[in-house]
């Protein structure tokens, strides 16, 4: 990016609050002259601390922010061109509308050349002249629609006319770049769409750069040029809304901007993803084997009749929306979210399918074996898949801390005495990579598989081991073996990570 | 029948609205029995408290030419503005600089200002004298009480209640106000003024007139800390409340402090009614302004 | 533009923290000094040597042990007789039903601003004239002072108490076919409980520590822990009134020991979570 039409950038932006919570982590970020940036990501993700920094009510730790080339990191507020629209508007109680608008304005001070007493020229500074006050803020109410409101007192108003007030006086300032602190979250619904269509008019009208910082992605993807996805402090993706909402570099940012169906999946041959036990052409290139995350966006799930699609499914749940139905449909015992204008029934049998280009494949960070189709069968086991041919003895206690298992097979809460019936109970199963063992004594595994990939990675090798139910599991270990071997798995029982993934109550034994 | 069985419920409503106010009332006049005794009886020139021996201002001729009396209540109000006005200074500046500080920090700072709170004003008194007293003896010879110990003592008295009753206008406060008013081209200081002080003035205000009631009402740190000085030149420094202690201490009230009583009780009505009438107005006050740009 | 990165503009947020100084300073210098040199010197003799001898003194003297007695009825009594008579008119005050006037309230905290010193005086020469002089009845006349002293104090807590009150939790209650005096025992007085402890605080420790009122009222005869610090002060006995302050105090921390206890009780919490 060429550095002259760069308004703003962060350079390596860290920020470490005193208690060691890093709210921001190296934040690196350019902003272009003009444009209309968001900030978006949940509560607690750093984004409000970003544009704190840039409006210099808080300083980084480490880093540098520069405003035009300039380094202004350390820079108080009064000094930078800079102004923020707050997120309850903080509008000065015991001034009215007028004088609100008027506050920097009277601050201002203007550069002339007077000169000195001994005659000698120099820079002076005067105020503003009231004529020159009274016509900018005029102008500037007049922009947000509040011009004969200059008299009232600012409790008076409706918040949807604080949040006028508060925008007319920041941009009276005429600041090189707008902040805006979820200007819109203390609105109602009907108001905020308004409020946004007014803002992306006014940014264009005004021609300045606009930081927007918010939690809701829709107003996000409505209003930006530009969305910065951020995540506990870091940068997940900065791109158009089209590029966010259609190529979510990971599984975060899809889930974050919108309703999607994300899945585990692998490479099982060249653009060819196989994911809800059905193998489906896609766009994307990656290696054979390779474990990716998968995007489907609700409208992109095509239903056929039974048999003319990829995979069957049966429909679970039906919403009517208005200009189409919402279904859940089940696939096993994965969920599909997808949107249609045929109405189907409840538990009709369908048959799904995805176009190649709408399959958003993704590069998965590969940390632990994760899945999600595990369930338990209430005699001590943790079942993966449908075919109930990969079964794991389990410990459920570790489910509810300080709990036990009684005659049964009930979980019994200790303190509460409450009992749960975990059978049939959906988990999400975890296994770091390396607790999984490999063996060649075939008698000696909960189950067997044969090894499809290896790799050696430093110091160990990565294998991945397919099992007959075609489920994969990745083992480091430093032992070697060839592909095409069979082998045994084996996790210990501490090792099974599972996690309900409905809350415990919905399992409670009615007695 | 459902009729009267209304009426019933009604009739006793009323008997217990009856009753409540008569006891109020009631209450109300026994605590204002020495009061009023005092008002009624400030328009006769009896010396004798009781005994009405005719219609007359004589009292309030005789208050006025009482040079005793007047220079009590000049040293009265005199100490009274000056230590308010001292302690509104240094608590307001207290409440708002410790409302910065972190969280352990502002604690001591707050267990400090309860120590003068809890503490009898007697023990108050007696401690700051022993100071004072061991700072002649062991620090400076010179040092006496005097005029200033007396400042010291009634700001003391007044202090922690002006930090106490800023502090939750403070806490009430945005603190984005503060970061808009910087944001805006206000330097930390001018915000100060911009914002922070429009914000904390009611606190600031209750707070002195807290400050004030303490100090003109104190009898037992004025007693204790007092030199000379003010009105009363090289003598003991007496206010309204030792003057009329050592009078009675060996005789009835002096009568001119009557007259005394009514002028206050009747400036208090005063300022009670005003502020009544004010508060009533600013609450139906409508939003129309008047155009400042015309003004 | 010239921006300057000076070390000052960095810190230019915390500026405000210095504000605080002189007060802290103050403070220290005129609040905690001083009370720390009363438990110097209330360990010590007239030399500055440290001795028990104020301590031995104090509770060797009948008197001096029946002052802290004395002191102690007084307080309760007065705190006592305070509440019974301030509490219901709290009630009625904030009741709207029976008072629509906000300046009653104002009516009865006004004497408050007229010199105690001289109402103390009236009500004697009132008292004397109806028979109930402090040579007779020093301990009635005292009471009598000390109530009318202190009622204000006692409503003014217990009214903004008041208006505080869930009257839609009474309602509830005597809809469930609670009587008067039931709703009144377990929901009013737990509601209102914060009320009571604070006016006791307003009450019990400046009674127990007054010098005027019982001077006067008793015409001497009435000696309470006031009066007795007083006396050591006029004598210059540092010493001994030292010891006394320090009993003064213990007490208060000892009260606020209890007081804080009660706060924690569920019930009076639960009165407190009004708030």
């Amino acid at each position: 990016m060429d550095a002259d039409t760069l308004i703003i950038s962060l350079e390596h932006v860290h920020k470490e609050f005193e208690d060691g919570f890093v709210a921001v982590d190296d934040f690196h970020l350019g902003i272009k002259r003009g444009e209309f940036v968001t900030l978006l990501g949940p509560s607690g993700c750093g984004k409000t601390t970003t544009l704190r920094m840039i409006a210099g009510f808080s300083l980084p730790s480490s880093g540098k922010i520069l405003l035009n080339g300039e380094d202004i990191t350390n820079l108080p507020p009064y000094k930078r061109p800079v102004n923020t629209v707050f997120q309850h508007y903080a509008l000065f109680p015991n001034l009215d509308v007028y004088e609100n608008v008027a506050f920097g304005l009277k601050n201002k001070r203007i550069p002339y050349e007077g000169k000195d007493w001994r005659g000698r020229p120099k820079t002076k500074y005067k105020r503003l002249s009231p004529e020159v006050i009274d016509e900018k803020v005029a102008k500037a109410l007049k922009i947000v629609d509040l011009e004969d409101m200059e008299d009232r007192d600012v409790a008076s108003l409706s918040g949807g006319q604080q949040q006028r007030v508060a925008i007319a006086r920041a941009i009276v300032n005429e600041p090189q770049v707008l902040l805006l602190d979820e200007p819109l979250s203390a609105l109602d619904r009907k108001m905020r769409k308004d409020m946004q269509l007014e803002l992306k008019e006014m940014h264009r009208k005004l021609g300045i750069t606009f930081i927007y910082v918010t939690h809701d992605q829709e107003e996000a993807l409505s209003m930006s040029d530009t969305i910065v996805v951020m995540k506990d402090g870091a940068i997940m993706q900065v791109g158009s809304p089209e590029k966010i909402y259609n190529e979510p570099v990971n599984a975060y940012v899809a889930d974050f901007i919108g309703e999607s169906n994300i899945y585990n999946a692998t490479m099982v041959g060249d653009k060819k993803v196989r994911f809800l036990g059905g193998v489906f052409p896609c766009v994307d290139d990656f290696p054979l084997n390779e474990k990716v995350d998968v995007v489907v966006r609700p409208e992109d799930v095509l239903i056929f009749e039974p048999g003319k699609g990829i995979i069957d499914a049966k429909v679970s749940s039906k919403v009517f929306k208005g200009e189409m139905y919402q279904y859940v449909l089940l696939v096993g015992k994965a969920e599909v979210l997808c949107r249609s204008t045929e109405s189907y029934e409840i538990g009709e049998k369908v048959s799904i399918s995805v176009l190649a280009k709408n399959i958003q494949v993704m590069h998965k960070e590969l940390t632990e074996n994760e899945y999600m189709n595990a369930w338990l069968d209430g005699k001590g086991n943790v079942i993966i898949g449908e075919e109930e041919e990969i079964s794991f003895p389990a410990d459920y206690t570790a489910l509810l801390k300080g709990s036990h298992i009684d005659e049964d097979g009930y979980l019994v809460d200790a303190k509460t005495n409450k009992k749960y019936d975990l059978k049939d109970a959906d988990i999400r199963l975890t296994i770091p990579l390396d607790k999984v063992e490999l063996e060649d004594d075939l008698s000696k595994g909960e189950c067997r598989g044969v090894i499809i990939s290896s790799v050696w990675v430093g110091d160990h090798y990565q294998y991945m081991v397919r099992t007959e139910g075609e489920e994969d599991f990745v083992a480091d270990t430093p032992y070697a073996w060839n592909i095409g071997d069979e082998v045994a798995i084996h996790v210990a029982k501490e090792n099974l990570h599972l996690s309900l993934r409905k809350e415990l109550s919905t399992y409670a034994v009615e007695e | 029948m459902v009729r009267r069985v209304r009426t019933l419920e009604e009739k006793k409503t009323l008997a217990v609205r009856v009753g409540a106010n008569f006891y109020i009332y009631l209450l109300l006049f026994l605590m204002y029995v020495p009061v009023l005794a005092l008002v009624i009886f400030s328009f006769t020139g009896s010396v004798n408290f009781g005994t009405w021996s005719g219609f007359s201002f004589e009292l309030y001729a005789t208050l006025f030419q009482d040079e005793e009396i007047m220079r009590a209540l000049g040293n009265t109000v005199i100490l009274a503005l000056l230590s308010s006005f001292c302690s509104v200074v240094l608590g307001t500046l207290g409440a708002v600089g410790v409302h910065e500080w972190k969280r352990r920090s502002k604690a001591v700072a707050e267990s400090l200002t309860q120590i003068p709170v809890v503490t009898p004003e007697i023990v108050l008194a007696l401690s700051l004298v022993i100071m004072f007293v061991f700072l002649g003896n062991y620090v400076y010879a010179g040092f006496g009480l005097s005029f200033w110990t007396l400042l010291i003592g009634h700001i003391c008295l007044s202090l922690p209640f002006v930090y106490l009753s800023v502090k939750p206008k403070l806490l009430q406060m945005d603190p984005a106000l503060y970061e808009a008013a910087l944001d805006l081209g206000s330097t930390p200081r001018k915000a100060l003024y911009q914002v922070t002080l429009p914000a904390i003035l009611p606190g600031i205000l209750s707070g002195f007139l807290l400050a004030l009631t303490l100090s003109l009402d104190d009898f037992i740190v004025t007693s204790f800390t007092r030199g000379s000085g003010l009105l009363s030149g090289a003598q003991m420094i007496e206010t309204i409340s030792t003057l009329v202690q050592a009078r009675i201490k060996k005789g009835p009230l002096p009568p001119q402090m009557r007259a005394l009583t009514t002028l206050i009780f009747l400036f208090v009505l005063l300022v009670v009614i005003v502020v009544t009438i004010l508060m009533t107005k600013k609450r139906k006050k409508s939003h129309h302004h008047i155009d400042r740009r015309n003004a | 533009m010239q921006w300057k990165n000076s070390k000052a503009s960095r810190f230019f947020s915390l500026k405000r923290k210095y504000l605080a100084f002189p007060y802290i300073l103050f403070l220290v210098l005129f609040i905690l000094i001083p009370t720390l040199l009363i438990i110097f010197y209330a360990f010590s003799d007239e030399n500055g040597n440290p001795s028990a001898e104020a301590m031995i003194e104090f509770f060797s003297t009948p008197s001096k042990i029946s002052v802290l007695v004395v002191s102690l009825f007084m307080g309760l009594q007065t705190t006592l007789i305070c509440l019974l008579l301030g509490y219901p008119a709290a009630y009625f005050l904030a009741d709207k039903k029976i008072n629509k006037n906000a300046v009653l309230v104002v009516l009865f905290i006004m004497p408050m601003w007229i010199n105690f010193v001289i109402r103390t005086g009236a009500t004697r020469d009132l008292l004397s004239a109806i028979g109930l002089d402090g040579g007779t009845h020093p301990w009635e006349a005292t009471l009598i002072g000390m109530v009318q002293n202190y009622l204000p104090f006692t409503i003014l807590p217990l009214y903004t108490t008041m208006l505080k009150l869930d009257r839609a939790q009474m309602e509830a209650a005597a809809d469930l076919g609670c009587s008067p005096f039931k709703v009144f025992i377990k929901n009013v007085l737990p509601q209102s409980l914060p009320g009571i402890i604070s006016a006791s605080e307003m009450v019990f420790m400046p009674v127990m520590s007054s010098y005027v009122i019982s001077d006067t009222l008793s015409e001497g005869k009435i000696t309470l822990f006031g009066n007795s610090i007083y006396l050591n002060f006029s004598n210059s006995q540092w010493n001994a009134g030292s010891f006394m302050a320090l009993i003064f105090l213990v007490l208060i921390g000892l009260s606020m020991l209890v007081t804080r206890r009660f706060e924690k009780d569920p019930v009076a919490s639960r009165g407190g979570g009004i708030w």
